[in-house]
């Protein structure tokens, strides 16, 4: 496998927080990567870098080879490099098929109009919304939404796709039905990086995993070795150290006269 | 009957179309200290919100001291004991420490033998007595937390429910509001906590819950909880 996207000592910091602090990882070709961490950990920060939102205090960013860094979103686009959301943002007074056009108006090509709609459709047949293709986005359930939102991204026919917490705020039926759609997206040959914190589902969907700790990579790997691994564990269940001290505390006391 | 002091069974909540909670089913014990752990986004805070009535349940039952208290409102619920100290504090900066005291003691339950109770919790956190006068919101993050639990305490609670007890608090700070809870929980306050640092809840309580993605995971005796591989999948899904 070939890296897609290489991220190459990459900070950022608003104000005196460093949000994101030289970090390094490649996402391969064809695989599905998960980005896990605690809340606070810079991923979306992270997202919001590679698809050009922010632009990096330091560091580079490669797709298939090209330096993308600090170019535009609408020019990521254009590289093939799609994101969706965590909260999503459709444009309500548009209907799910029209939504779908603006992404594959501004994508990866300028499609014709006529063309945009057969894109369009496909897309939105492709996450589950062949019944609502002609329902007012505002109109749509949150599951909706998040289906669009996916719709959208995927009419820009990336080759790369951002996923910002697809899984959150849907019930268990819905989410079986996202990961379906995700993992089809990966056999189209769409490589995928991905946010998530339904741990079992990213653990079971993802083929490696990124960890970041305030803003910082603290492992990498497998996902088997990733919840074996005590600096992750300790990341995620908190210091043991406060804990030994606590009962050392009262042991000492039992101990005194 | 479990001869629990708060019961919650099939706890639902969510906010607008999203759903959190997917039953929730704890009891916490008359003088004990319980806690629920879990990651980020489990449903720790909306549990602790849907128990207290600041969020109205979906669905299931909050039974306390025997009275179904589900659909009762966050004050008619203070007024009988059941009280929250929030995530964040939530204090009255702008007020100073004793007004936030005397804003504690706002129910008729709690009026009575008001001096008693406020000499009570300066006996227990001397720094309030030390800075009686001063504004809430000039105060340490400790001593902002402090304040948040002394103010719960001068409600009379006959539970006190504390939402994140350590988070951003030093270690120092940290073991003396844990020697206070002990302290309290000698006296007979029954204690229900939510703990980020599941070490810590491990290390103080009488019964955990671990919660993950709207459910209770897996509960029981810290000591046997510690040693179980469920932690971890709660935690990292693996």
């Amino acid at each position: 496998m070939t890296a897609l996207l290489e991220l190459d000592g990459l900070s950022k910091s608003f104000g005196g927080v460093r949000a994101v602090k030289g970090l390094s990882f490649a996402v391969e070709d064809g695989e599905i990567l998960g980005l896990i961490g605690p809340n606070g950990a810079g991923k979306s920060t992270l997202f919001n870098l590679i698809n050009g939102v922010f632009m990096p205090d330091s560091g580079r960013l490669r797709f298939r080879g090209l330096d993308i860094t600090g170019t535009p979103p609408h020019r990521v686009a254009k590289h093939g490099l799609a994101r969706t959301h965590q909260i999503v943002q459709p444009l309500e007074a548009m209907t799910v098929i029209e939504n779908c056009m603006v992404g594959a108006c501004f994508g990866r090509e300028n499609l014709p109009r006529a063309q945009a709609l057969d894109t369009a459709r496909e897309a939105a047949v492709f996450v589950g919304l062949e019944d609502r293709l002609e329902t007012t986005a505002a109109h749509l359930t949150i599951a909706g939404k998040k289906r669009l939102e996916l719709a959208r991204a995927l009419a820009a026919q990336p080759i790369l796709l951002l996923l910002d917490e697809v899984l959150a705020g849907l019930n268990p039926t819905e989410i079986a039905h996202m990961i379906g759609v995700i993992r089809r997206l990966r056999e189209r040959g769409i490589t995928i990086l991905m946010i998530e914190h339904l741990m079992q589902a990213i653990m079971s969907l993802s083929d490696r995993i990124v960890v970041l700790n305030s803003g910082q990579k603290l492992a990498e790997g497998a996902p088997a070795a990733i919840a074996n691994d005590p600096a992750v564990i300790e990341a995620y269940l908190g210091d043991p150290a406060l804990a030994r001290e606590l009962q050392q505390g009262s042991g000492d006391e039992r101990r005194a006269p | 009957m479990s001869g629990a002091l708060l019961e919650v069974t099939a706890l639902e909540a969510g906010y607008g179309e999203v759903q959190i909670l997917w039953g929730i089913s704890l009891a916490v014990q008359p003088g004990r200290l319980t806690t629920v752990v879990g990651a980020n986004g489990a449903g720790k805070t909306t549990t602790l919100r849907a128990v207290v009535g600041s969020i109205a349940p979906w669905g299931g039952r909050v039974v306390f001291a025997g009275e179904d208290v589900t659909r009762l409102s966050t004050h008619a619920k203070a007024a009988r004991g059941l009280v929250l100290v929030p995530e964040g504090r939530q204090l009255f900066g702008a007020m100073t420490v004793e007004e936030n005291l005397e804003m504690g003691a706002f129910s008729k339950r709690a009026v009575r033998r008001y001096a008693e109770r406020l000499d009570r919790v300066i006996a227990l956190f001397p720094r309030l007595g030390e800075r009686r006068r001063q504004k809430a919101g000039t105060l340490s993050g400790g001593e902002q937390q402090m304040l948040a639990i002394a103010r719960g305490l001068m409600s009379d609670p006959q539970i006190l429910i504390i939402d994140e007890l350590s988070l951003g608090l030093a270690p120092v700070v940290v073991h003396q509001l844990f020697e206070t809870l002990k302290a309290l929980k000698e006296d007979g306050l029954t204690i229900l906590l939510v703990e980020q640092n599941v070490h810590l809840a491990f290390a103080v309580s009488d019964h955990a819950y671990v919660i993950a993605e709207g459910r209770v995971f897996t509960e029981g005796p810290p000591r046997s909880l510690a040693a179980r591989p469920e932690i971890r999948r709660a935690y990292l899904g693996l």
